[in-house]
């Protein structure tokens, strides 16, 4: 679907960047290439060292080793005043003494533009946000949270920059907001052709935006790919637990490629990926499905619905197997369970729809 | 509905005694923080208001009359303006805003330093800082009479070392004004630094990332954003120091003569309480007007976190 060309040169490069606090790598020797026009998407559990790694590239901390090279020059020791690129803050950091006009036509008087000149650049930008004109000499503190994401991206594009930096914008929103913005992003993404490189700890948020999401924990990137890749053919179970609720079967795979599940005994044809040995089965709750009896799927077990659970246009059952075992299975609504609480099903999956990973590969 | 079917239903919160609502100042008296607030507000009626309010009635007495009972008059203002008693008036208000000038433009770094680049140094900074506070001014200013005046550790010091002579450097305005801004020094630090404290850092770090430059970000976020603080401190060093009274004495040797000094003549040596009430009168003025001027600009309930 998204095209980049390979032989262009990446606007962004990272060489084995490195930022070390008291002995503690936060970003841990990681090289990557962001394409020029690209969304890219770096998602991580807190702590995973993704905001260092933004504050790096922004120009607001300086990395302990490793370059940066934008457009192949090396920006290292270039303070964030003199990037060609900005970064809309978490906390947007609006500048609570000024208007929304004001705000958005900052960078162009840092820059001198003429104040006739900055206006019309602001009274565009409040178009191209879908905010009206009047709101040029509102308070920003007057405006509500939608409102005050849209003026911190217009200030943002109103300096023109070469990457847009995002540190989790959306985070402080409501759901149904947040989820309005995505989109919204995205399409200003494609109106203004610019790199975008985002921040987030939502995968799912990642998913809608991304051209390519680079996945982080612990400093270093776990995987990095198309929305598609990371969804489909997650490397780790690190990266398939990150994307939502996944059923996770502790496992040991024989040497005839067939598993046995440890808690309950059971044996599963397993992905042809992993070698032998304990390894994890994860399995997606869409990839459960309740099937009439053993056949109608490649691994089925038994157990009894404990309970269900709507959400909205899907429905979730939790299945338990014997004393221990649970199990999550996602059914559209219109495919509900008919049958009472606690009384036996079989559920079953396709071993194409389950993935499997060592244990003890790096998470 | 309940008039359309003749029922009246009773809601479970409703008393069924129904008894009338006290109207009018008992109401108001009725309500807790009212009564909790009386013991203040009486000790604040009789220990402030009223002092003040005998003031200026003074201020409107005949001159050198003991007595708030006799008719009132404007002889004491006329007076004040004939006899260039305003000197000491525009001296005041010329020195207390040399003084908050200085004060401010000394603070400014000093305070954003503690904020930001001290660390817990700043704590130690800040104790060195109020703990002469402890010792009465006059004290203090006492000793730097003895490293300012002739001979003293100063001048003795640039001949012994340099063999530089000099002249004492007591008793001029200059001495005045230094003393001015030792001692309210303080009254503009805290603020500005409660005033700095405020201004978020990512705010500072939006600007440089936009390009700004440092002066930049000072003159466009630091310095609006600290504001509030900036101009308490301001109102409190202008209206402290505008009623000095003993730095123009010890250090200036009444080479300038401040309105507080005036103000304590009258009511001494002069016996004339209602001139020095009419002085003390029209100094409660202009720090009141400047008081509410500022103090409107000034977002208190952001300071005070109420928002």
């Amino acid at each position: 679907m998204v095209t980049t060309e390979a032989a262009a040169q990446p606007i962004l490069q990272l060489r084995a960047i490195e930022k070390v606090f008291d002995q503690f790598a936060a970003v841990d020797r990681i090289t990557l290439d962001i394409q020029e026009g690209e969304f890219f998407t770096i998602v991580g559990p807190s702590g995973s060292g993704k905001t260092t790694m933004v504050r790096m590239l922004v120009g607001m901390d300086k990395p302990t080793r490793g370059d940066i090279l934008l457009r192949g020059r090396r920006i290292n020791d270039v303070p964030a005043n003199r990037r060609p690129t900005c970064m809309v803050f978490q906390s947007l950091a609006l500048f609570p003494h000024r208007t929304v006009g004001q705000n958005i036509e900052f960078p162009l008087k840092i820059r001198g533009v003429d104040p006739a000149l900055r206006k019309k650049r602001a009274l565009e930008l409040l178009a191209q946000l879908r905010l009206p004109d009047h709101y040029y000499n509102k308070a920003v503190t007057q405006c509500s949270g939608g409102e005050r994401q849209r003026v911190a991206l217009a200030r943002a594009l109103a300096f023109d920059p070469e990457i847009l930096f995002f540190d989790e914008p959306l985070s402080a929103l409501d759901y149904k907001l947040r989820k309005v913005l995505e989109k919204e992003l995205k399409d200003i993404h494609r109106q203004t052709g610019k790199t975008f490189v985002y921040i987030t700890h939502s995968l799912e948020e990642a998913m809608v935006m991304s051209d390519r999401i680079g996945v982080m924990n612990r400093g270093r990137f776990v995987q990095v790919g198309t929305p598609n890749e990371i969804y489909g053919s997650p490397t780790t179970r690190f990266v398939s637990e990150f994307m939502g609720e996944v059923n996770i079967l502790d496992v040991t795979v024989g040497p005839d490629g067939t598993a046995t599940d440890d808690v309950t005994g059971a044996r599963y044809l397993v992905p042809a990926s992993a070698g032998a040995g304990p390894c994890s089965l994860v399995i997606r709750p869409e990839s459960l499905r309740f099937v009439a009896g053993p056949g109608q799927a490649q691994n089925v077990v038994t157990g009894t619905v404990y309970n269900e659970y709507l959400l909205g246009s899907r429905v979730q059952y939790q299945i338990r197997v014997g004393e221990k075992q649970v199990l999550l299975l996602e059914n559209l609504r219109d495919q509900r369970y008919e049958g009472d609480l606690d009384s036996p099903v079989t559920a079953g999956w396709d071993t194409g729809d389950s993935m499997i990973f060592p244990k003890g590969l790096l998470q | 509905m309940a008039q359309a079917t003749g029922i009246v239903t009773i809601t479970p919160g409703q008393s069924a005694r129904a008894a009338p609502e006290p109207s009018g100042w008992r109401a108001w008296l009725r309500q807790p923080g009212v009564l909790t607030a009386l013991p203040m507000a009486l000790l604040m009626l009789t220990g402030f208001v009223a002092p003040l309010l005998l003031v200026v009635a003074f201020a409107f007495m005949p001159p050198q009359s003991f007595s708030i009972l006799q008719p009132p008059t404007l002889a004491n203002f006329q007076e004040i303006f004939a006899n260039s008693f305003y000197r000491s008036f525009l001296a005041s208000l010329y020195l207390a805003a040399a003084t908050t000038l200085i004060c401010m433009v000394v603070c400014y770094p000093v305070a954003y330093a503690m904020v930001r680049v001290f660390g817990r140094v700043a704590g130690v900074l800040a104790l060195l800082i109020t703990a002469p506070l402890f010792v009465a001014d006059n004290l203090r200013l006492v000793g730097w009479m003895l490293f300012l005046v002739k001979g003293g550790v100063l001048s003795g010091a640039l001949q012994a070392w340099f063999g530089i002579a000099t002249d004492s450097m007591l008793y001029t305005v200059s001495a005045t004004l230094f003393g001015l801004v030792y001692t309210y020094l303080p009254f503009m630090l805290f603020p500005m630094i409660m005033g700095i404290a405020m201004v978020p850092l990512e705010m500072r770090e939006a600007a440089f990332d936009l390009g700004a430059t440092r002066w930049q970000v000072l003159k466009e976020v630091d310095i609006p954003l600290a504001m509030p603080g900036i101009l308490i401190g301001a109102l409190m060093t202008f209206i402290l120091a505008a009623g000095a009274l003993s730095e123009p004495r010890i250090l200036g040797g009444s080479s300038v003569v401040m309105i507080a000094q005036d103000i304590q003549n009258e009511f001494t040596f002069a016996q004339n309480w209602p001139k020095g009430s009419a002085l003390s009168v029209l100094m409660i003025l202009v720090a009141g007007v400047l008081a509410v001027t500022l103090l409107r600009r000034i977002d208190l309930d952001g300071i005070f976190g109420r928002r």
